[in-house]
C-alpha cells in the first residue's frame, strides 16, 4: 500500500472497492486511483477466493480432477468441463462417440446462453436498470431446469466424463429445449427494447472504455471481450473442436472495442448459439452416450494441451503426465485472468461511474480469476 | 441544424424510455405471466428431478439388507475423502471369514455431488437421493452412517 500512495500525486485520493462489493461481482479488490472524478489507475488484487485449484488436482485422478474445474468459472462449468475432458480423451487417444460429441455441443450452447443472459441482467443492473435481471433469470431458469433434468445439478454438473458424457439425455430434453429456443427467440426483442435501445444505457456505453484491437491482443484478451475490438479469436471457428466445424454459425464480431459494442457482441452471440441449438437438436444421432474406458485412467508420458471456447473467452487446459493416474502438473488458462488484465489500461482516463459498465462489459467471474 | 438534431436527440430518448415501459407496464397487468416460485410454501407439490442429485444415500430392502459389500471402490473413486468403509470380518454360511461393512460413513458437509461414487460401485449399493434442505445446528450432525444398525448383505450379492 505504501508504495502505492508513493506513485500518486497531490490531490489523489486512493478508494477502495471490495472485495465485498456488488459491483465486482465477487470477491475482487480494486484500488483506484483518482484524480476527482477522472481514473488514473486501477489495481485489483486478487486472492480472496484463491483454492490453489490447479495443486488440489495434482493429487486427484483423471477422473476427479474434472469437478474441480466447475468451481472456477462456475457459469460456464459445462465448457470447462468439456475442456478437462478433452484434455483427457487427448492422452488417452480415445475416440468419442458422435451422440456425445453432439450432446457436448448442445449442453457447451446452452450454457453459453444461460451465462451470456445471466450477464446481460446484471451489465443492465450495473448500470442501474435493476429489472432486467429479473427477465434474465426468468429464461435462464428454462436452462437450470433443462440441466437438472439431465445432468442431476444445477451449475455445479460434472456432466462430461472421459469418453463422453455421464447420462444419456432424458427424455423431456428435446422438448424443452424445443420450447426454451422459442421462448428466447420470442424475448430477445424484448430486451433489445428494454436495454439494447434505451437511451440512457447507450449514453453511458456508447464510446465508453474503448479497448483497442492492438491491446486487446497484447492484453491476450480473449472472448467477446477481443472480438468487440475486433480481434477474430474464437476458437470454435479458428481452432473447432468436437465437430463445431460442421455447424453453420457466424463468429460474432465488432471493432469499435467499446462498452456497447462488447454488449451488441454478446447479444449476437445468444442469437448464433439458438442457431447452432436448432440445427443440432434435431439431428442428435443414435448410439452410445459414453465410449468404453477402463476404471483406472493412465496417461502416457507427455504434455497434452487443448483449449475451448467458453462463454468468456478461451479456456485451456494443460496437463503434464508423467504416466501415472494423477498429473504431475495442471495449468488452467482462464479467460478471465487475461480480460481483467487489460481493465487498468480501459479505464484509465476515463470517469469513475464509468468503471463500473467497463467492469459490467468484460464479464469477469471471479473464481475464474482467482483459481 | 443544431437545434434540429437537439430536438431529434431529446425525441428519440424519450421514445426509447417509453418502449421500455411499455413492457414494464405489460408485465405489471400480466399476472398470468410471473413464474415466482413460492418456495417454503409450496414445499408439499415441489417436485425435482429423478436425477438431481441431493445427497448419497443407501437403499435398504424390507428385511434391513443392503447391497453394500464394502469393497471401497466408492471411497477411492471419491475426490475429497467424503466416504469411509470400516470393515470388519464375519463368517458367512460355510464358516468361512469375509470382509463385511460395519460402518458406511459419509460426511455429508464434504460432498461435492459429483455422482462418481455412484458410478464407480459395482453393486449399486448406493444412489442418489432428492433431499436439498441440509441445514443443521451442528455440523457433527451431517456426519451419516449409512447403513442401518443391524443391517446385513443382501443374499446372492457379491
Ligand atoms: S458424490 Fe462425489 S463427493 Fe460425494 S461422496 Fe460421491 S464421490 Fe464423494
Ligand atoms: S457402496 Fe458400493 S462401492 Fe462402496 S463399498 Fe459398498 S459396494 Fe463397494
Amino acid at each position: 500500500m505504501v508504495e502505492e500512495i508513493g506513485t500518486t500525486d497531490e490531490g489523489d485520493l486512493i478508494i477502495n472497492i471490495g472485495p465485498q462489493h456488488p459491483a465486482t461481482h465477487g470477491v475482487l479488490h480494486l484500488v483506484i486511483t483518482l484524480n476527482g472524478e477522472t481514473v488514473r489507475k486501477v489495481e485489483p488484487h486478487l486472492g480472496y477466493i484463491h483454492r490453489s485449484i490447479e495443486k488440489m488436482c495434482e493429487s486427484l485422478s483423471y477422473r476427479q480432477f474434472i469437478y474441480s474445474t466447475s468451481r472456477m468459472d462456475y457459469l460456464s462449468s459445462h465448457i470447462n468441463n468439456h475442456c478437462c475432458a478433452m484434455t483427457v480423451e487427448k492422452g488417452l487417444q480415445l475416440e468419442v462417440p458422435e451422440r456425445a460429441a453432439v450432446i457436448r455441443i448442445l449442453m457447451d450452447e446452452l450454457t453459453r446462453i444461460a451465462s451470456h443472459v445471466l450477464w446481460w441482467g446484471a451489465m443492465a443492473m450495473d448500470i442501474g436498470a435493476f429489472t432486467p435481471f429479473f427477465h434474465a433469470f426468468r429464461e435462464r431458469e428454462m436452462i437450470n431446469d433443462i440441466m437438472e433434468e439431465t445432468c442431476g445439478a444445477r451449475l455445479t454438473m460434472n456432466y462430461m466424463v472421459p469418453g463422453g458424457v455421464q447420462f444419456d439425455l432424458h427424455p423431456n430434453f428435446h422438448r424443452r429445449v424445443k420450447a426454451f429456443v422459442k421462448q428466447l427467440r420470442n424475448k430477445l426483442p424484448e430486451y433489445d427494447e428494454l436495454v439494447t435501445h434505451n437511451a440512457i444505457f447507450k449514453s453511458r456505453t456508447k464510446g465508453v472504455g474503448i479497448l483497442s484491437k492492438e491491446d486487446a491482443i497484447s492484453y491476450g484478451c480473449s472472448g467477446p471481450t477481443a472480438r468487440a475490438s475486433g480481434v477474430d479469436c474464437d476458437i470454435r471457428k479458428t481452432y473447432p473442436y468436437e465437430g463445431y466445424e460442421k455447424l453453420q454459425f457466424e463468429q460474432a464480431m465488432s471493432t469499435d472495442g467499446d462498452t456497447y459494442s462488447r454488449y451488441l457482441v454478446r447479444m449476437v452471440e445468444m442469437r448464433q448459439s439458438l442457431s447452432i441449438i436448432e440445427q443440432l437438436i434435431d439431428n442428435i444421432p443414435e448410439g452410445d452416450f459414453q465410449a468404453k474406458t477402463k476404471a483406472v485412467l493412465k496417461l502416457p508420458k507427455g504434455e497434452f494441451y487443448s483449449r475451448v471456447e467458453t462463454a468468456r473467452g478461451e479456456f485451456g487446459v494443460y496437463i503434464v503426465s508423467e504416466g501415472g493416474t494423477t498429473p504431475y502438473r495442471i495449468k488452467f488458462r482462464s479467460p478471465g485472468f487475461s480480460n481483467l488484465s487489460a481493465l487498468d489500461h480501459t479505464v484509465r482516463g476515463q470517469k469513475i461511474g464509468d468503471l463500473v459498465a467497463i467492469m459490467g462489459s468484460f464479464d469477469l467471474v471471479i473464481p475464474d480469476i482467482d483459481r | 441544424m443544431f437545434l434540429k438534431d437537439y430536438f431529434n436527440d431529446i425525441a428519440q430518448a424519450v421514445g426509447s424510455l417509453l418502449s421500455g415501459m411499455r413492457r414494464t407496464g405489460y408485465y405489471f397487468t400480466h399476472h398470468k405471466e410471473i413464474i415466482t416460485e413460492q418456495y417454503p410454501d409450496n414445499r408439499a407439490t415441489l417436485v425435482l428431478p429423478e436425477r438431481f442429485r441431493g445427497e448419497v444415500v443407501m437403499p435398504h430392502n424390507g428385511q434391513n439388507e443392503h447391497r453394500c459389500t464394502g469393497c471401497t471402490a466408492c471411497e477411492l473413486a471419491c475426490p475429497n475423502g467424503t466416504i469411509k468403509i470400516v470393515t470388519k470380518f464375519e463368517l458367512n454360511a460355510e464358516g468361512k471369514r469375509k470382509k463385511a461393512v460395519d460402518a458406511f460413513v459419509y460426511h455429508l458437509e464434504l460432498c461435492t455431488m459429483c455422482n462418481l461414487c455412484i458410478q464407480a460401485c459395482p453393486t449399486d449399493a448406493i444412489k442418489m437421493a432428492q433431499s436439498f434442505e441440509h441445514s443443521v445446528y451442528d455440523r457433527s450432525q451431517l456426519t451419516k452412517i449409512l447403513n442401518k444398525p443391524e443391517s446385513k448383505l443382501q443374499e446372492g450379492v457379491e
